[in-house]
């Protein structure tokens, strides 16, 4: 008797999905790890594991169209002559030109600046099209230094001195020939067409006692007027937030690890780093022990894209929100319209991600003066304005039903998580219970 | 001429008269004495006026310096003349890490020794130093001239850009894609120059080996693996 087996459906591996044998290929192929931009796609417990509680018979709402709900916040009261202060907690993120396009800058500055926020520059140092669309814009200080000089610190209206990201904390930037044109080049003081790796620590200082004495001279230099933000990656928040207080900054910039990069390897986004609801409670509690919080301002980064994200991660106890990838959405990244293009890159809207390439169909992360010229920087800057409005009109709408006059006066009793794992992370208890894994019973 | 005690007068008042400095003033000469080591002293200057600090100094002597002439009576701390676009700097005595870090113009002179880290991601500065150098000089230099009348430590120019580098002494090993590159004409006239605006008359220039980028590691290529 032959024995016949009988078929079954092709079954694939959960270990080694579509996307990893794609991986191995491919390592296989080329012998150079993936390189990318954007932030972690893996999903990792965030902001949408809480929800808010609202309003109770105990806890009574405010008006929606009446009753008001503040959302400026004035940044750098620490130690700045010249404190900054932004109408609404949702800033955009440094974000460096070689990176981006001049006209996605300019559109960026724009944007901003009708919404009454701040704009970042970033590696490669501050341009004509952000200074002149900004009225706030922070001068990052990074360890590359490309581009850096006092001029331009003078002429900033803060001054961030970037530790880490969370897309990498511990990795430099990295900004590949092909997006190195003469410009780039030029702001950089190197050769065009090189591969770019900025280092990842600050030529001149190691340690919070060196950074003391760095935020100092950088003081001394701007006559004590600016803001000094310090930047760290999500990886010990409560420690990194500690010692950037204690070395003397005016500002913390957290950025956890879902946040975008331009380009670095993509081992690097998925496997390093604490996820941006991780990141939050730590920090709050190390200024809370030192009587700084709310004195030394938390700016929050990291998979930020709704008035929800806001409103969640200001009750956890952050000042200010900061956006990367979601104001590259709304002024064009991704979008669906040039379907075709993303095809031909072998991709599709949504999950292009080569920024490095330059070869970006939305004319954001390229430096083709061709490609740069689909951006068209006003009416891209009114799509951002547009949408910085709405975010903070949902975070105010969740604010006035928690009953809150000012959305600072979220807090973490109005919020539940829907799983053990956030419940944990954000110290906030699981709904319907009272219970928070760690910190209460059980 | 302004002279600022800093056994008497806060750091603060020295940085913000050097900023205050107004065009056309004939009051161009300071002078600081006891500087006992403190960080930042002149930073930041933006006009052309000298500074004779008499005494050591801490962190950042000079830093982000244009313009001035800052000479250091004495020794520093790390980061002398960091970030310097334009000027000269010269230091009497000593120079801890990290001098003329990522300097983007100016001359900056160190008649002692230097410690490790000269001259790293420099941008187009001039460091002329009469002694020796430490570890990990000039790394990751982009533009600009090194200029090294004694020894040189480990690991001298390692992941260098097109940054120049001269050593008259030894150099006790070179970093990553850093080769001796040949002393052409235009070399010896570089140093000709850069040795008589450091104020240094008894040593020739074909004293010299000249150091550069092998621009082996450019672009990323799998077989150089190994050297990342
Ligand atoms: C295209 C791009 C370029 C970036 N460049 C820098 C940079 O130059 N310096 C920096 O500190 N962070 C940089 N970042 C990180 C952002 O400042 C920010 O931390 C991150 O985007 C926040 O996360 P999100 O993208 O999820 O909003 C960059 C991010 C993106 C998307």
């Amino acid at each position: 008797m032959t024995y016949s087996n009988p078929p079954t459906v092709p079954r694939q591996s959960a270990t080694f999905d579509d996307y990893t044998l794609s991986e191995i290929r491919r390592a296989a192929a080329t012998g150079i790890y993936d390189i990318r931009g954007g932030g972690a796609k893996r999903k990792v417990p965030h902001f949408d594991d809480l929800l808010f509680l609202g309003a109770s018979i105990s806890r009574y709402p405010l008006e929606g169209y009446r009753e008001a709900c503040g959302t400026n916040v004035v940044l750098g009261t620490r130690f700045a002559k010249k404190p900054i202060e932004l109408k609404i907690p949702i800033t955009i993120a440094g974000m460096s030109f070689g990176s981006l396009s001049g006209p996605a800058k300019e559109a960026l500055g724009r944007g901003a600046t009708l919404a009454g926020t701040s704009t970042t520059t970033g590696d490669g140092g501050m341009t004509e099209e952000e200074r002149g669309h900004s009225e706030i814009l922070v001068y990052q200080y990074l360890p590359s230094r490309y581009g850096m000089n006092p001029r331009d610190l003078r002429r900033a209206d803060a001054i961030e001195v970037v530790v880490g990201q969370g897309a990498k904390p511990g990795g430099g930037g990295m900004l590949l020939g092909q997006k190195i044109s003469e410009r780039v080049a030029a702001m950089r003081t190197l050769p065009e067409g090189i591969d770019q790796r900025s280092a990842c620590r600050h030529p001149d200082w190691t340690g919070p006692d060196d950074l003391e004495i760095k935020i100092q001279e950088l003081r001394e230099i701007t006559d004590w007027e600016k803001p000094i933000y310090v930047k760290v990656g999500g990886a010990r928040p409560y420690y990194d937030t500690a010692l950037a207080v204690k070395s003397g900054a005016d500002v913390v910039v957290l950025d956890g690890m879902q946040g975008g990069t331009a380009a670095t390897q993509e081992v690097f986004i998925e496997h390093v780093g604490l996820p941006t609801l991780a990141c939050i409670r730590p920090a709050v509690a190390a200024l809370q022990e030192l009587g700084m919080h709310r004195k030394v301002q938390l700016v929050v980064s990291g998979g930020v894209r709704s008035g929800a994200d806001v409103a969640k991660a200001l009750a956890l106890g952050a000042d200010a929100v900061s956006i990367g990838t979601a104001a590259l959405v709304a002024i064009g990244d991704n979008d669906p319209k040039w379907e075709a293009e993303y095809q031909k890159l072998g991709t599709t809207a949504g999950a292009y991600d080569d920024w490095h390439e330059g070869r970006d169909p939305a004319g954001i992360s390229t430096q083709d003066p061709e490609l740069m010229k689909r951006v068209d920087p006003v009416a891209a800057g009114r799509r951002l304005s547009n949408y910085l409005k709405v975010m903070t009109l949902e975070a105010q709408t969740i604010a006035r039903a928690c009953g809150k006059s000012h959305v600072h006066n979220l807090e973490p009793e109005d919020l539940c998580a829907l799983t053990i794992e956030a419940s944990a992370m954000a110290g906030v208890p699981l709904a319907g219970t009272d219970w928070i894994p760690g910190k209460t019973g059980l | 001429m302004p002279s600022f005690d800093l056994a008497k007068v806060p750091l603060r008042e020295l940085n913000q008269a050097l900023h205050n400095v107004a065009a056309g003033t004939n009051e161009i000469d300071f002078e600081v004495l006891n500087p006992r080591g403190a960080h930042a002293v002149a930073v930041g200057i933006d006009a052309p006026v000298t500074v004779d600090v008499r005494g050591n100094c801490g962190y950042y002597c000079a830093g982000m310096n244009a313009e001035a002439t800052v000479t250091v009576h004495g020794s520093v701390g790390p980061g002398v003349a960091e970030n310097m676009m334009s000027g000269t700097v010269v230091v009497k005595g000593d120079a801890s890490q990290y001098a003329g870090a990522t300097g983007h113009g100016g001359l900056l002179v160190i008649e002692g020794n230097a410690s490790s880290r000269c001259g790293i991601s420099m941008k187009g500065i001039d460091i002329v130093v009469k002694g020796n150098i430490g570890h990990m000089s000039a790394f990751m230099a982009q533009a600009g001239t090194l200029v090294v009348l004694g020894d040189a430590g480990d690991a001298l120019g390692d992941s260098l850009y097109e940054a120049k580098l001269f050593v008259r002494g030894k150099v006790k090993s070179l970093g990553a894609d850093c080769v001796k590159k040949k002393m052409k004409p235009k070399h010896l006239e570089l140093l000709a120059d850069l040795l008589e605006r450091a104020g240094i008359t008894d040593v020739k220039p074909e004293e010299f080996t000249r150091y550069g980028s092998a621009r082996q590691l450019y672009n990323f290529n799998i077989d150089n693996a190994d050297a990342y």
